[in-house]
């Protein structure tokens, strides 16, 4: 059980650290290897509270696939810093103002309402045997079926979307037309032009 | 020893660096969608910490859902970022102003 709270703790500072560098860093690709380490503490603190098919999702598909667009698209695209970055100090008061009100209400929902409300309590251990992906599996299947395939047309609208979307169709771009040669005869290509024999002077 | 509520507080500090994040780099596009990310991770967390202490699995599987939809989002919008680049050469969002808005 310490060992499991030091865990915690040890995780989730390099989460909120990692979450300091996404926000604050100047150079976006820092940012993006700050994400990255970010959604890794996550998924090591979902493992500790024995949900490891989401953990194991969110490393596989996450830092995978979504981190690494971002990182293509960010080292495609030529940011200019200075600018990117000159609201920083204009908007720090704004951004403080908010935070402090914002954690102060969460705080009070979380800790000082959490106990009449029932929040304060630890996590009952799943029992021996039980399969946290099969589990799932069960669930997904059956009874959120009809989710299920919803979000694979999601996914499908965001491979139409993203492709239709980024296709460029440059003017003045000259392409072979395989149909209209494929289809040509001999007399729309050469004009036989009957006269009369000049005379020689 | 570390409960609901340990979870829950991590959540809403991740979410309220997020919205730090929002207000001081709201001139840039990428940024902005990076702390998107950040914003539903935390939102994750919620769900994943309340499934585990109701031991109901549907929390988990709404997780699930939210990851695939946050994909979805990070693909046609770092596509509209492109375009948008390829258009202004800039990803300043004061520089969208074509609709006066």
């Amino acid at each position: 059980m310490i060992f499991q709270s030091v865990l915690f703790y040890l995780f989730s500072g390099v989460l909120l650290l990692a979450a300091l560098g996404v926000v604050f860093f100047r150079n976006p690709v820092h940012s993006i290897m700050c994400l990255v380490l970010a959604f890794f503490q996550s998924a090591m603190l979902w493992m500790l509270i024995e949900a490891e098919f989401l953990a194991i999702v969110l490393v596989l598909v996450y830092v995978g696939a979504v981190m690494v667009l971002f990182l293509f698209v960010v080292m495609m695209l030529d940011v200019n810093l200075e600018i990117a970055r000159r609201g920083l100090v204009r908007y720090a008061p704004l951004a403080a103002i908010i935070a402090v009100l914002m954690a102060a209400q969460l705080v009070q929902v979380i800790w000082l309402k959490g106990q009449e409300s029932g929040l304060d309590g630890a996590f009952t251990p799943y029992p021996e045997g039980y399969n946290n992906t099969e589990a799932l599996g069960a669930v997904l299947y059956t009874e959120y079926v009809y989710a299920f395939e919803i979000a694979a047309v999601v996914l499908l609208l965001a491979i139409v979307a993203a492709i239709s979307l980024t296709m460029r169709k440059r003017p003045g771009l000259k392409v072979q037309n395989i149909a209209k040669q494929v289809a040509v005869r001999a007399k729309d290509r050469v004009r036989i032009v009957k006269m009369d024999a000049e005379k020689r002077s | 020893m570390i409960g609901l509520q340990h979870y829950l507080t991590l959540s809403a500090m991740l979410f309220v660096l997020s919205i730090v994040g929002m207000v001081v780099n709201r001139r840039n596009l990428i940024l902005l969608l990076m702390c998107i990310e950040l914003m539903l991770l935390a939102v994750n967390f919620n769900f994943i910490a309340f499934s585990r202490f109701l031991g109901d699995d549907a929390g988990q599987v709404f997780v699930f859902f939210v990851l695939t939809v946050a994909a979805a989002e990070a693909a046609i919008g770092l596509a509209i970022l492109v375009v948008l680049f390829r258009n202004r050469r800039s990803i300043d969002v004061d520089d969208l102003n074509a609709m006066k808005g």
